[in-house]
């Protein structure tokens, strides 16, 4: 009898909701039945409402059936899932033909769900490994060309062109030097690096060799928060695999060239995610942000040039090395090209991964992918980019995704995170936990993050309790124009921005609570 | 200068000996003694700093500063509750409230039974299941008050 492979997602999120059980029950039944059944721990396709989604291979299509419980493993099987048959109620046909996938263009997540995340096989056998060796053809020069030409902007947030960052490494010499990946993901509604390093991390691994291999560094780092255990360790199992068949270490592929990789635990601070913050910590220190200049492309790790990227940005680099700097370039609007990996969280009914060219519209990710609110009440507001990105009132959802579109209403695409609210969000809570968080994960080197963000929490209720309502207002515009202007970097220069949005579009909610008009 | 002796000193020393050679060996070395141990106690301080030729200062300001980092041992599990966006608009103030009351500590305290540490935690990346919990490594979606009775039981 022929083997049926049947995949459960490995990822912490499918974990979360029970996958490793599924998994168990999945093999339990089958042993049962005596069916040949093998199982295969994929990632996650990243359509996070139906984990665990439990897929079958039938001749090469894969059926999917989600969300699985241990209970259903039965009645699966009983009704002829190893077939691939949709009679089950739990059946959704083959799942490149869902909807919110189908829609999708997958290219930085090309593989992520798909493949055994540990298999060098898998990761060959679909694409992996293309990129390197077009770059090992290239020249440093040509390397960076494409990635400039291909108009990647930095996906961690600041959507800084990731080409110059490269150009200015190359161009300055140095007896070493460093590719950083910033995988500290700390903003909420964000999980992307996460599903990276979790379900296709050999795609960062090449990313970070392309780019080594680009400037003529030989030593890497992966910064990955402590909160995500499981990235870490997958991460660190995938590197030594890496190495141990020719693709890191000294003479990648027969090349002459060498990159060494290495994984670093960060240790719970949110500011680790800026980038002179996040090398300071490398170096062993307090992750307390640096002055520039010099830029870390200068002087960066070990006051060495460094480049210094988010997780998708040299998860996308495999890619536009392989199809071609033009290929990337041609999906997108205005300046905001390729594709973004936009993550929809929160109080949503279908949250995921949902990766799409940039220029569609937020509306059609909040209803047409999310289908409104996860509690069936209207939508209020999304927090977009993560804590320090401003709560969109629904006016603005006709916005399109594009960077710059996003900074003419306030927004910030930042890492590509959406956080829904129903209508029974208080937004001036919203307001205050913004300062709060600052206060609490401010590195406290400069005054207007330091003092800014607990002086915030504190005017804000004063106003709530009713204290000089009018007065306390405008001291908290005055507050916040001194944080943004004034603070070393984005963390109390951006802090404000949730807090201005609120005042402006949600002003009902930062009042003294007695005078609130009662929600409709 | 004479050191009160801890039972840990001979351990932390050959963890920090054992990484100092690394480019940086500080936060490595206080995760492997954390990882060791449950936490960085006191006494790691003056031993860290004397393998890695700092100050004592500048060990403690590094302990200190990372909220991962903890100075006193953790109860027999951690319950990591998160606080931010994501939860919140799920429920999770409603989640946190329940968790100090029916463990009866407040954030970074353990229970009198020694068995639960309850700690704040700013998002786990399970944003689109929220509100999470991660118990000791183990994350959790999705959690209901009852589902977090199932979860500590």
């Amino acid at each position: 009898m022929a083997t049926t492979t049947v995949f459960v997602p490995s990822d912490t999120t499918a974990r979360s909701l029970g996958a490793d059980a599924v998994a168990a029950a999945v093999a339990a039944e089958a042993q049962r039945r005596g069916s040949a059944v093998r199982v295969v721990r994929n990632g996650s396709r990243g359509l996070y409402w139906l984990e665990p989604l439990v897929e079958v291979l039938v001749g090469d299509v894969r059926h999917a059936y989600g969300p699985v419980t241990t209970r259903d493993a039965a009645s699966l099987f009983d009704a002829g899932f190893l077939a691939g048959e949709k009679k089950h109620a739990l059946a959704l046909g083959p799942t490149e033909s869902i909807d919110y996938l189908k829609k999708q263009t997958r290219l930085t997540f090309a593989r992520v769900g798909v493949i055994d995340p540990l298999s060098l096989d898998d990761y060959r056998a679909n694409g992996g490994y293309r990129g390197l060796c077009v770059a090992l053809k290239l020249t440093g020069e040509q390397i960076v060309a494409t990635v400039t030409d291909s108009g990647l902007r930095g996906r961690g947030g600041a959507a800084f062109p990731t080409g110059i960052k490269w150009k200015t490494v190359l161009g300055t010499a140095a007896d070493q030097k460093y590719v950083v990946c910033n995988a500290d993901e700390g903003d909420s509604g964000t999980f992307a690096d996460r599903m990276i390093l979790e379900s296709d991390p050999f795609v960062l691994i090449e990313g970070m060799t392309i780019a080594g291999i680009a400037v003529g560094a030989t030593k890497g780092f992966v910064y990955i928060r402590a909160e995500y255990p499981q990235g870490i360790k997958t991460m660190r199992a995938a590197i030594e695999r890496a190495k141990a068949a020719g693709f890191l270490g000294e003479n990648v592929q027969g090349s002459g060239k060498s990159f060494h990789l290495e994984v670093r635990e960060a240790a719970g601070a949110y500011i680790c995610g800026e980038e002179t913050s996040l090398l300071e910590s490398l170096e062993g220190k307090r992750g307390m942000v640096r002055y520039r200049p010099p830029l870390p492309a200068i002087k960066g790790l070990f006051g060495k040039p460094t480049i210094i990227n988010n997780v998708l940005s040299l998860a996308s680099v495999p890619v536009i090395l392989d199809k071609g700097a033009d290929f990337y370039k041609n999906f997108g609007v205005g300046r905001s090209r390729g594709t973004i990996t936009i993550q929809l969280a929160g109080n949503v009914k279908r949250g995921g991964l949902i990766e799409l060219a940039f220029g569609v519209p937020l509306n059609e990710i909040l209803n047409d992918f999310g289908g409104g609110t996860a509690t069936g009440r209207p939508i209020r507001a999304v927090q977009a980019g993560g804590p320090l990105g401003a709560y969109i009132h629904a006016k603005h959802f006709a916005t399109p995704f594009d960077y710059e579109q996003f900074a003419a209403v306030g927004a910030m695409v930042g890492h590509g995170g959406l956080v829904v609210f129903d209508d029974t969000v208080d937004m001036g809570e919203q307001a205050r936990f913004a300062m709060e968080f600052c206060a609490i994960e401010s590195c406290g080197k400069c005054t207007p993050c330091r003092i800014g963000s607990v002086r915030g929490v504190e005017v804000i209720d004063k106003i709530r309790a009713g204290e000089n309502e009018t007065a306390n207002t405008a001291l908290l515009r005055d507050l916040c124009d001194t944080m943004v202007t004034g603070s070393l970097c984005a963390l109390g220069g951006m802090a404000p921005f949730p807090v201005l949005s609120v005042l402006n579009h949600f002003p009902e909610d930062l009042k003294a609570r007695a005078n609130k008009p009662k929600a409709a | 200068m004479s050191e009160a002796r801890s039972p840990h000193d001979n351990d932390i020393r050959s963890l920090a000996e054992g990484l100092a050679a690394e480019a940086g060996a500080l936060l490595p070395i206080l995760h492997a003694i954390q990882d060791k141990l449950g936490y960085v106690p006191e006494s790691a301080v003056p031993i860290v700093a004397d393998v890695l030729n700092l100050s004592r200062a500048e060990v403690h300001g590094v302990v200190t500063f990372y909220h991962f980092f903890r100075t006193k041992p953790p109860g027999k599990q951690t319950l990591y509750v998160c606080r931010a966006e994501a939860c919140q608009s799920m429920g999770a103030r409603a989640l946190e409230t329940y968790a100090r009351k029916k463990l009866g500590v407040g954030f970074h305290e353990t229970t009198a039974d020694g068995r639960f540490s309850l700690e704040p935690i700013y998002c786990l990346g399970n944003c689109a299941c929220s509100p999470a919990v991660m118990v000791n490594e183990t994350v959790y979606g999705r959690v209901t008050p009852q589902r977090l009775d199932e979860i500590l039981s």
